[in-house]
């Protein structure tokens, strides 16, 4: 599969070589979260050592961690902005398994430290658009999701890549409401080349610490060229498969939210605009909305995945 | 604002206490000097602007609701808040007002492009915007002055218009999440059972119209 990058660069290459070699210090510090996750509350948050990356936007200034991890859509744990960062506490981080299967060589149960053991972890600072018109900079702790699929080999006939995340009633008071706002499990997708793309991280911390519960721990999926939902939370389970999977927001809405969710600020939200956005933490009460960029920004890396495709039909 | 005015003195009801019709303005116009206050100095969370603005519809669907359930207070639980329902209902279109004006000054920053396409394209804005139209003549017929001047029934007739608003507003509030999440379903059920009650007694009353007292 050919897959176009701003510049061909081995995360090797680019990761300061005593960081590089660090990496036990992060497995450490991982022990040390698992340790913390297991307490009451989330009193977790472990510093997570990370190279910077080339492929961050560093024009941009960050969102502060308060907003960040305080203004939040999980649905899991209620419809609130405000509700997540109150009741994620009791979502267990540890242990963690990610189930990975479907057409790949080595299926298996990862333990999140297994998945973690070979990866470098880099800060990714992305733009963080939501479909309902707000914007963040968040300075993500993360890895390539494409060195995870490479090394569990997806077979030739994979073309998608299946997420799901955690469903557990019992720590998740969003998903035991007597409407469910979602079919649980929460599930998401992305086409293969999408899924490989450089861009796209299964991050594991933010603000050079790990994730807060609120904000998908232990791990989650970040494509910064798509609306916030495609960033599925506290994943499970990853499926390599040969057909489109189905997507949560996709099925709630088929007309409102499409498999692609590409930024697009000429393809509304059948009601709403979304031309432009709001930037989270810029002025306050009196914040000008900003105009909200094709792929959020990053066309040059990802405009070609789309090539030919008309964008209005696929949403 | 509207419904049957006539006070039935022969009705004995629970004594509510006679508080004087300004303090209702008074504590009503509380949380928007608070909502203000706390985004002014930054205190309304990640997402100020939107806080306030949803904040302050709410308040607008919270006052008509209590102006809705005036008279079934009165028929069911024999609760006579009728001397607040004027008070009530005008919070509801201040509020209104208020939230009309955070969309338009603060969230569009006064594009008039940009809020015509909403009006006009958005279900929910273009039925937002219609709900307060309907609220505008309520509002300034809310005076005795217009009732003695339109007469009690032409008056009473034209106040019916605050069930369309009401049908509205939750409308508005409904197309304007994702999803089905369980506040504008409790505003929905609410504002369906005010109505309901009325469209009940109402059928009730013409089916049967010599089981009434005179």
């Amino acid at each position: 599969m050919l897959i176009r990058r701003p510049a061909d660069i081995l995360p090797s290459e680019i990761t300061p070589r005593e960081v590089y070699l660090n990496r036990r210090q992060w497995m450490t510090a991982a022990a040390g979260l698992a340790l913390a996750a297991g307490l009451p509350g989330s009193l977790g948050a472990a510093p997570l050592p990370a190279a910077k990356s080339p492929l961050s936007a560093t024009d941009e200034k960050l969102t502060s961690r308060e907003d960040i991890t305080t203004y939040n859509n999980f649905y899991e744990f209620g419809t609130d902005k405000a509700s997540p960062a109150a009741k994620a506490h009791t979502l267990r981080t540890s242990p963690w398994t990610v189930k990975v299967d479907g057409l790949v060589a080595k299926p298996a149960d990862y333990a999140l430290e297994d998945l973690l053991k070979p990866v470098t972890l880099e800060e990714r600072i992305y733009r963080m658009r939501c479909v309902e018109g707000w914007s963040m900079v968040i300075p993500w702790v993360g890895f390539p999701l494409a060195d995870l699929i490479r090394r569990v080999e997806p077979l030739g006939s994979a073309k998608y890549v299946a997420f799901e995340t955690a469903y557990r009633p019992d720590e998740m008071p969003g998903t035991d409401t007597f409407f469910p706002v979602l079919d649980w499990p929460y599930v998401e997708g992305l086409r293969m080349d999408e899924a490989m793309h450089p861009l796209t991280i299964l991050a594991v911390g933010l603000y050079g610490e790990t994730l807060p519960n609120q904000n998908g721990a232990p791990i989650r999926l970040v494509v910064p060229w798509k609306y916030g939902f495609k960033g599925i939370k506290s994943i499970v389970r990853i499926s390599f498969v040969e057909k489109q999977p189905e997507t949560s927001w996709n099925k709630q809405a088929p007309d409102e939210y499409g498999f692609y969710a590409n930024v697009n600020p000429s393809v509304d939200h059948p009601r709403w605009s979304q031309a432009t956005e709001r930037r989270i933490g810029e002025g306050g009460l009196f914040a000008k909305r900003r105009p909200t960029l094709l792929f959020n920004g990053y066309a040059d890396q990802v405009a070609q995945l789309y090539a030919g495709m008309d964008l209005k039909k696929f949403y | 604002m509207a419904g049957r005015t006539t006070v039935h003195g022969a009705k004995r009801g629970f004594a509510v206490p006679q508080i004087p019709k300004i303090a209702v303005y008074i504590v009503g116009f509380v949380p928007a000097v608070w909502l203000f206050y706390e985004g002014v100095n930054d205190r309304l969370g990640a997402d100020p602007m939107r806080y306030l603005e949803q904040a302050l519809g709410l308040w607008a669907l919270r006052f008509l609701i209590a102006s809705l359930a005036v008279t079934p207070l009165r028929q069911v639980l024999n609760i006579n808040l009728l001397r607040y329902r004027r008070a009530l209902g005008l919070l509801a279109f201040y509020y209104a007002a208020l939230h009309l004006l955070t969309y338009l000054v603060l969230d569009q920053g006064l594009d008039a492009a940009a809020i015509w396409a909403d009006i006009v394209k958005r279900p929910y804005i273009t039925i937002g915007m219609a709900t307060f139209v309907i609220l505008i003549p309520l509002a300034l017929t809310s005076n005795n002055a217009a009732i003695k001047r339109l007469g009690g029934q032409a008056w009473a007739r034209l106040h019916r218009l605050v069930y369309l608003a009401a049908i509205g507003a939750v409308l508005h509030y409904l197309l304007v999440v994702k999803s089905w999440p369980p506040e504008p379903l409790v505003y929905t059920a609410i504002v369906v059972a005010l109505l309901g009650y009325r469209l009940v007694r109402s059928v009730g009353r013409r089916a049967s119209p010599k089981r009434r007292p005179a």
